[in-house]
């Protein structure tokens, strides 16, 4: 085709119309993406320098860190900071774990993978909202099967305030948080496992090695990246936890984490801009994770241009 | 001998191991089912199997008219959503998956970052925008408001599909003199038939269960969506909740999404790792 010379002065005009119509192509999702994000956010970090409250957006005053010097003197922000840190750095490790196992597992060619699949979906796609009713129903203290059950075994003898108790309520929205996303931690590492050089672990089958070595010198240096990104993911995720703190702290302060609090200053109290204030500085702890996780991306980023 | 012996107590070991997995994930949904169906006299009794099943609670869920409002909201939401998320990002997919030109790492680069955004930090400035647009406590604000969450990982997941699509049918179509909306709309979108089917599954699912935005945005009982009014549910007295009622209102609204996974579940699980989150 090169001598096809026609063809190749046609080309560079049919290249040149389609470099507008990338951005025709592009445009209402640039335009989503800023009215839904950009414009908001920006928007709220600026309202992070005002007094502004609910009922007046408008007719606002510049105050400077005033909010910013208060959110730090207050201890219930420091709480909830510790709070927040304490459900991500324990629940996103134990759904590593977990959701290596299920992985390894539905990874497995066995009778039933399929049903094992989907019962394995089951707690992921329960709405948040309902996963944190059924566990408060059953960590309830007075009638909640748990109780009842560890009774029964004589684990213990008194009820326990899973809910009621301010610690205890802490392990409750980390017992939840894992139940609800191990499931979709487990897909992430099983798509990492299926992208694995499937014949090492035939060979390693048919040399019959035992399954723990197998899996400390092939899968997980094979799979360290897989489980670092999806571990980044899961870490911006439970940073922003929200639903199940909501429902499961039943409103008080002890338990919040940095997004309840934010979002109780900017609509309970009506004061958005010491609300949107705290959200910014939210935004600043994730800040430094997304730039991981989009560096982590980037290999895939070049991939893809 | 002693090898086959070895290779049985391997496989009971897996299969408890599956048991013990599978226990783990349904047990409290069942428990749920189970007290939706119990009485309130039998409410509190821990029996595994309910001895006797009354309908009560699910009779008084329909009559309870703001529960059929938020289930009826909570639908139109979640499809708008699917569909307007679909049609915005099959357009961008395109020259993002086929096409080079210069800033198409930075607008990729961009969607993953808002996948980061926590939730909270837009609230206020989508606050000042749904009272500009005067779309307070409507419909219109939660679809406004869901595409930051459905935009970006629909955007990526497309794009990857459309990518392993063969450059030869892309070829074959501009050489029969197709234009690029040609292209997309009656050579691609067939080929992607499966993947949207996944992608608007996955936007449909996330709006569905949405809680920060549809708490912030709806103020009647009318205009909430279910997860809020199930949220929100409370008796007569703020001690005693009316835990029947919300089993059953919880079993319903988890109901259809249940089926839809179990309907789906390959597309489902190839969606959801297709999509940025892989290594």
């Amino acid at each position: 085709m090169k001598f096809f010379h026609p063809q190749k002065f046609k080309k560079r005009q049919v290249s040149y119309a389609a470099k507008y119509l990338n951005w025709l192509f592009l445009t209402p999702c640039l335009l989503t993406l800023i009215i839904c994000a950009g414009w908001p956010l920006i928007r709220t970090i600026s309202f992070g320098f005002t007094d502004a409250t609910l009922d007046n957006l408008s007719d606002i005053s510049f105050v400077g860190v005033d909010n910013f010097v208060a959110i730090a003197r207050d201890q219930d922000w420091w709480k909830a900071v510790l709070n927040t840190f304490v459900i991500a750095i324990v629940s996103v490790p134990l759904e590593t774990i977990f959701g290596m196992v299920i992985a390894l597992i539905l990874h497995r060619n066995f009778k039933g993978r399929g049903w094992m699949r989907a019962i394995v979906l089951v707690p992921w796609t329960i709405p948040t909202i309902v996963s944190a009713r059924m566990w408060a129903w059953m960590l309830n203290d007075s009638y909640g099967i748990i109780n009842d059950l560890l009774i029964r075994m004589s684990v213990i003898k008194e009820p326990i305030p899973w809910i009621a108790s301010n610690a205890l309520s802490i392990v409750s929205i980390i017992l939840v948080d894992v139940w609800k996303t191990t499931p979709y931690m487990a897909l992430l590492l099983l798509a990492g496992l299926q992208s694995l050089p499937q014949d090492c672990f035939e060979a390693a089958e048919v040399d019959s090695i035992p399954f723990r070595t197998t899996f400390k010198s092939i899968i997980l240096p094979l799979m360290k990246p897989t489980i670092i990104v999806a571990m980044i993911f899961r870490t911006l995720d439970a940073v922003r936890i929200f639903d199940l703190v909501y429902i499961l702290s039943s409103g008080n302060n002890e338990n919040a984490t940095m997004s309840v609090y934010s979002r109780r200053f900017l609509v309970d109290y009506a004061d958005v801009g010491y609300g949107s204030a705290a959200a910014t500085v939210l935004l600043f702890f994730v800040a430094f994770l997304s730039i991981l996780y989009i560096s982590f991306n980037q290999k895939k980023l070049r991939e893809m241009s | 001998m002693v090898w086959k012996y070895k290779k049985i107590i391997k496989e009971i070991v897996f299969y408890s191991v599956c048991l013990i997995v599978a226990f783990c994930c349904l047990f409290p949904f069942y428990w749920a089912v189970v007290s939706s169906f119990r009485d309130s006299s039998n409410l509190f009794s821990t029996e595994l199997l309910p001895s006797k099943i009354t309908f009560d609670n699910y009779k008084e869920v329909f009559s309870d008219v703001t529960f059929g409002c938020s289930f009826l909201n909570s639908g139109v939401v979640a499809v708008c959503t699917a569909l307007l998320t679909l049609a915005v990002c099959l357009f961008a997919a395109y020259p993002l998956a086929r096409a080079k030109f210069r800033g198409k790492k930075r607008f990729l680069m961009a969607a993953l970052g808002v996948t980061t955004l926590p939730h909270v930090a837009v609230l206020s400035g989508l606050f000042e925008l749904i009272r500009f647009l005067d779309i307070y406590n409507e419909k219109s604000a939660l679809i406004l408001s869901y595409m930051i969450i459905t935009v970006p990982f629909t955007l990526w997941t497309l794009t990857n599909f459309m990518r392993n699509i063969p450059k030869e049918i892309e070829e074959a179509a501009i050489m029969d003199g197709a234009s690029r909306y040609e292209i997309l709309t009656k050579v691609f979108l067939p080929i992607l038939k499966p993947a949207i089917v996944t992608t608007g599954l996955l936007a449909f699912i996330a709006a569905w269960n949405e809680f920060l935005f549809a708490l912030t945005f709806t103020l009647t009982n009318q205009s909430r969506t279910v997860p809020v009014s199930l949220a929100l549910f409370s008796g007569a007295s703020q001690h005693e909740l009316p835990w029947g009622l919300i089993m059953a209102a919880s079993v319903l609204v988890t109901l259809p999404l249940i089926v839809l996974v179990v309907v789906f579940q390959r597309k489902i699980v190839a969606g959801l790792t297709a999509g940025a989150i892989k290594g």
